[in-house]
């Protein structure tokens, strides 16, 4: 079984962030980290491999500078080769153009079953996935909390508000993977002595077939027009218990959804 | 020893593993005393059981500075994690580095670093512990058998072991360190047996045992370095302690500054007046004390491993961070205890788990005294045994 995984670099989210006042866009200069929401993406396509008796897992990135640090990280988790997109002309590309650049370098890939993340943690669009498929004429599962792969045909437990669907779907497809429903394996040493030596195909947009005004700034149809600070938190609500503080907090938690 | 970049990985991964998964079951494992299996398992997948041995029989060749560094990391949660490993990294992995031939090296090492099979260390006895020259076990030959018998105490890992490092005295006519060899054990060994295991202050979670050796035989080929190392043992077991006394300041450092990490976070939070004790200055000398005791034990470790490296310091220094290290790491636990007041004197809160696990660093792999006696013989030779 062939899985390609879509992992984005991200800034160190343990570092407080810039913004380039003049796009308005995030600085990416310093070393870029596995986004931690792609982790589980990685972890469960190392299962689906390991269950279906034999295979791949290939990752697909776009990323500045040549970036490989976070492609490392998952490669020490385990998948054996990755598929980075870097070219200058990339700056500033919007969630579509994103799609276009990953769906034509994943098409190199030629895999079954394409993993994501519901969303990145910088980015945050949460439509890039659903774009790849779009772009690749593939079938789309969102949300999935659990795949199952056997005789060509997905099984997956569609995460929802008040449980779970069961969908089957043909591959190959494209599922993003709602966070938090595996652990991700921690690398091992030897993973990560080994993570250098595995293969890492780096490719401009030329390779892919993309003409420069198609993506970056230029090409984006989206741009950030202003950046404000977020409100300050408000205190919170202080209830005092009268015999019917248990309701208030029952009430509560049903506003949120969470019973 | 490996590259910088592949050891920051290493130290990301290692400290994901530390702060994610043990320290929120730190409590559980003080309590059960006892390493969940998730937790051992993911030890042995990451490869935690071997980093300090050689590269070519499965470990990772860590040079000391690196190890100490990765050991930092494991210090900051519950020693008892580190343990778990910590004989087959260390003191009983070494003897085999050390004195070991290669058909040892070959059997023993791959397994051990893998953590597939759990290895002792095997020297201390109820009369022989700060000076192990005075060990009374005995090795006889018999034909091409060895014949081993005497008790083991506070042996480390010993519920566990599948091999134990055994010293024993080989020559009965030598006296002190002479006369002393070392053999590989299996714990299947007819004649060996394994006490229940000890009830211990702290450092819950690790467990040492009584050993005890009636007639225990094993064949020729378990003298540890073959006939060349006969007689030979209590010099490879200090060797392996130097090291050991290295990686063991590492953990005293790593866990102080989990004990500053936990003052600082409850100075600021415990309000006392109206406002945080953090704001008080006795509270802040006690942490201030704390940090710079713990960054000069973090300097005198990098400082030591790196001699160690070198070779050009591999007994003097040692002994000089195991010394720091162990009384620091208690100094700091103190004043911990002392910013948490009467919480930090309550079951549950982890500096109260902290200062009993720090009260052993100033005992075991030699005690601070000790420590003294080797620094001062070092420094003033044969005018220290006038």
């Amino acid at each position: 079984m062939k899985v390609a995984v879509c992992v984005k670099q991200i800034p160190d989210p343990a570092v407080p962030g810039e913004l380039d006042p003049s796009t308005n866009t995030l600085n990416r200069d310093d070393k870029l980290i596995l986004d931690e929401s792609d982790s589980f993406g990685v972890e469960l396509a190392l299962q689906l491999v390991e269950a279906a008796g034999g295979g791949s897992v290939t990752l697909v990135s776009m990323a500045p500078r040549s970036e490989v640090s976070g492609l490392r990280t998952a490669l020490a988790m385990g998948a054996d080769d990755a598929v980075l997109v870097s070219d200058d002309a990339l700056a500033g590309t919007d969630a579509l153009g994103t799609a276009k650049v990953l769906g034509a370098a994943l098409g190199r890939v030629e895999p079954d079953l394409i993993l994501a993340g519901v969303e990145s943690s910088d980015g945050y669009t949460g439509t890039v996935p659903e774009q790849i498929a779009g772009v690749m004429g593939i079938a789309s599962v969102t949300f999935a909390k659990k795949i199952e792969a056997s005789d060509g045909m997905l099984s997956i437990q569609r995460q929802t508000d008040d449980g779970y669907d069961e969908v089957t779907c043909p591959m190959p497809a494209l599922v993003s993977v709602t966070g938090g429903v595996v652990e991700p394996r921690y690398p091992s040493f030897k993973g990560i002595m080994a993570a250098k030596k595995k293969p890492v195909d780096q490719v401009g947009i030329a390779d892919l077939g993309i003409d420069a005004s198609a993506v970056g700034f230029a090409g984006s149809r989206q741009e950030t027009v202003a950046v404000v600070d977020a409100e300050a938190r408000e205190a919170g609500e202080i209830v005092i218990d009268e015999g019917e503080g248990f309701q208030r907090i029952a009430d509560f938690l049903a506003e949120l959804k969470v019973i | 020893m490996i590259d910088e970049s592949d050891l920051q990985e290493i130290l990301a991964s290692v400290r994901r593993f530390v702060r994610e998964r043990v320290v929120p079951l730190e409590q559980e494992i003080d309590e059960t005393d006892a390493i969940p299996e998730a937790i051992r398992q993911t030890a042995k997948d990451m490869g935690l059981f071997g980093f300090a041995l050689p590269e070519e029989h499965g470990g990772l060749g860590l040079n000391m500075e690196q190890e100490t560094r990765l050991v930092m990391e494991l210090g900051y949660t519950s020693p008892a994690v580190r343990s778990m490993f910590g004989t087959n990294n260390g003191i009983a992995g070494h003897v085999l580095m050390l004195g070991g031939d290669d058909e040892q090296k070959a059997e023993w090492l791959p397994r051990i670093a893998s953590g597939e099979a759990v290895a002792s260390f095997a020297l201390t006895e109820p009369e022989a512990g700060s000076d192990p020259a005075d060990l009374t076990s005995t090795a006889t030959q018999d034909g091409d058998e060895w014949v081993l018998n005497g008790t083991k105490r506070y042996i480390t890992n010993a519920p566990l072991a599948d091999v134990f490092l055994v010293f024993a005295r080989t020559d009965p006519t030598a006296k002190g360190a002479k006369g002393i060899s070392c053999f590989i054990v299996p714990r299947d060994t007819a004649g060996v047996e394994v006490g229940p295991k000890d009830q211990k202050m702290g450092q819950f979670g690790a467990w040492t045992a009584d050993v005890y050796l009636n007639d225990a035989r094993v064949p020729a080929s378990s003298l540890v370095g073959g006939d060349a190392g006969l007689h030979r043992g209590y010099y490879t077991a200090m060797g392996c302690l130097a090291h050991g006394r290295v990686h063991i300041a590492a953990m005293c450092v790593g866990l102080a500054g989990r004990l500053v990490d936990e003052s600082v976070t409850y100075a600021k939070e415990r309000m006392q007046g109206g406002k945080p004790i953090a704001g008080f200055q006795l509270v802040q000398g006690l942490i201030a004390d704390s940090q710079t005791d713990y960054l000069a034990g973090r300097s005198i470790v990098l400082e030591v491993a790196r001699s160690f490296d070198a070779g050009t310091d591999q007994k003097l220094g040692p002994s000089c961070a195991k010394y720091f290290a162990s009384e620091m790491v208690s100094r700091v636990a103190d004043n911990a205890v002392q910013v948490h007041g009467g919480a930090g004197y309550m079951r549950g809160v982890p500096v109260e788990r902290m200062y009993r696990d720090a009260r052993l660093f100033r005992i075991y792999e030699g005690t601070s005294q000790i420590q003294q006696v080797i620094i001062a013989r070092q420094l003033l030779g044969d005018a220290a045994r006038a």
